[in-house]
């Protein structure tokens, strides 16, 4: 993507909107193949779940205030991942019950609101579903600048985020800051998802988190490689869903989350399999 | 590692009258104890006794609520924890686990799977290994990174006997080429490391403490199991003067009820005999 570079007939490419789709897609891809890595080590679908519905609430929220809309779902998500970890250290609630709570909270209260707001008339199934056929150019300055931004920050905190997922309390105990990392990491989370909302959608950020990163674990015989496997697996299916959705004319987003399940039933296969699983059973014996 | 003159004569780490609480209930109270270079101490209890808190507290991982814990600074710490989940999805041979916490250099990686045994398991996913193999690859993870304190929480759990053994014969080696203090947590009332210097009884508090009584002078253990065990295990004799009631109080060998009970408290007598737990506690060990 060399985006400095841009030659007259480049230059007419990137105004086609088909093909901003598929840079967007790819550079969301590239940045959500490491989160979603950790997401699924950790457990924490739900939670990915849960913060990517409270982006309604963001929503909402900017309509009502008039605020920029990417800052606004970035503010309550993060405001939530905080509120949840406080509610986590108090043990009162499982942490399931407690994202289930806020989960289905935050997505109640952002269609209230929007629903007293009758002078505005939002399209809720872009919000819900993405629009990726619709990124103008700042969108994909935002995609790829706040992309290089997480990456950074993953390498950065990827030590003892690896080390508290095996175990918090070694990464504590051996000096490690397992609870900043966490908290890092849930912010990061916040920005992916005010970045990826317009892109896939509320209900299909989660599926491009997991879904790339599964199909990674196949092929992956390292944790650092299994985060660049899922970049690129993310990668194929964002254009081999755009190229599905120009084809069959079928929604965008949707049409992404589709691409990346066939990936992930394809790596089931014994076929496609062989050459990871065999070397870490042989590895095993 | 720390080298300064001063630190060496210091314990590594102290805990002084320490107690933990959580959710309203003291998890463990009025804890002392010490480890300094060198020293081999063993933490012994029933399950909820509190030796995984103390231990926990000991390395800085769970805050005292009273009492103080006392670090030397930049102390070194390898740890194996008691439970370890770690997710079918997370790709991790054991070569891998090695470098968790810090870059290691290859010779000495590969010189610590050697020394648990385990290095021709370098390539195997950690998912793969049997509880014992795991355990090793546990251990010499703590004990590549050359720690000034290793805490080792039940090292043996999965670990047969001839390889329990085996593991405390390493650990005896580690700490007299290393020179290391080690803290170690067993989940055997009566049968210890032999090493160990001081052996430390929990039960919600210092029950009793004392050095483990060597084997050799048990004839009918080292003809029951060996004198290869008799060198690595040893009994620890000891005898329990008051039970804990299910309220919380105390009732001691003399009919008296207190809330708490502390060594110095006047209640207990250190008679080094053996005698069955008379602990009323219902509750399982708790993991915070």
């Amino acid at each position: 993507m060399t985006m400095g570079i841009i030659t007259p007939r480049e230059n007419a490419m990137f105004d086609d909107f088909f093909l901003r789709a598929v840079v967007a897609g790819v550079g969301l891809a590239l940045t959500t193949g490491p989160l979603g890595c950790f997401i699924i080590w950790r457990r924490m679908a739900y939670f990915g779940d849960t913060i990517s519905h409270s982006a309604l609430l963001g929503v909402a929220l900017s309509l009502l205030f008039q605020l920029n809309l990417t800052l606004s779902v970035f503010a309550v998500a993060a405001l939530v991942s905080i509120l949840l970890l406080f509610l986590q250290r108090r043990q009162a609630l499982s942490a399931d019950a407690l994202l289930g709570i806020l989960s289905h909270a935050t997505l109640a209260i952002g269609l209230v609101i929007v629903a007293f707001m009758s002078w505005v008339r939002i399209d809720l199934i872009a919000f819900l579903f993405g629009d990726i056929l619709a990124v103008s150019r700042s969108d994909i300055a935002m995609i790829w600048g706040g992309g290089v931004l997480v990456l950074a920050a993953i390498i950065w905190l990827w030590r003892p985020l690896l080390a508290s997922t095996v175990n918090p309390e070694l990464a504590e105990a051996e000096g490690l800051k397992p609870e900043r990392a966490k908290l890092f990491f849930m912010l990061l989370m916040a920005v992916v998802i005010a970045i990826a909302m317009k892109i896939v959608g509320i209900l299909l950020i989660t599926a491009l988190l997991i879904i790339p990163a599964a199909t990674a674990r196949r092929f992956a015989g390292t944790p650092e490689m299994m985060a660049v496997f899922a970049s690129l697996i993310g990668a194929v299916a964002v254009v081999g869903g755009l190229f599905g959705s120009l084809r069959y004319d079928t929604p965008s987003g949707p049409s992404i989350v589709v691409a990346a399940l066939i990936l992930f039933i394809f790596s089931l296969l014994p076929l496609v399999r062989r050459g990871g699983a065999a070397a870490a059973q042989q590895g095993g014996q | 590692m720390l080298s300064s003159v001063d630190n060496q004569k210091r314990p590594l780490v102290s805990l002084h009258n320490v107690g933990v609480r959580r959710g309203g209930r003291w998890l463990v109270r009025g804890v002392d104890f010490s480890v300094s270079r060198g020293e081999i101490v063993t933490l012994i209890g029933p399950n909820g006794s509190g030796k995984s808190t103390s231990a926990k507290t000991a390395i800085g991982v769970l805050k005292p609520d009273e009492g103080s814990v006392e670090r030397v600074a930049g102390l070194k710490v390898g740890y194996v924890p008691q439970k370890l989940a770690i997710d079918w999805t997370l790709p991790l041979s054991v070569h891998r686990l090695m470098t968790l916490t810090g870059p290691l250099p290859e010779p000495e990686l590969r010189t610590a799977l050697e020394a648990v045994g385990i290095a021709h398991l370098a390539k195997a996913e950690v998912q793969h290994l049997s509880g014992g193999e795991f355990q090793r690859a546990l251990l010499a993870r703590a004990i590549a990174r050359k720690p000034d304190l290793l805490v080792l929480d039940e090292p043996v759990q999965g670990v047969d006997f001839s390889g329990e053994i085996a593991l405390y014969d390493l650990i005896k080696s580690i700490r007299n080429s290393e020179g290391c203090g080690i803290l170690l947590i067993s989940h055997d009332l009566h049968v210890v490391m032999a090493e160990t210097d001081t052996v430390v009884c929990l039960n919600g508090h210092v029950c009793c403490r004392g050095t483990p009584q060597a084997v050799s002078q048990s004839p009918e253990y080292v003809q029951l199991f060996g004198t290869r065990a008799a060198r690595s295990l040893a009994i620890y004799s000891h005898h329990h003067d008051h039970t804990h009631l299910p309220d919380g109080r105390v009732q001691h060998a003399d009919g008296t009820i207190t809330d708490h009970c502390h060594a110095d408290d006047g209640h207990h007598d250190h008679d080094h005999e053996h005698h069955d737990h008379g602990h009323h506690h219902a509750e399982g060990e708790r993991h915070v």
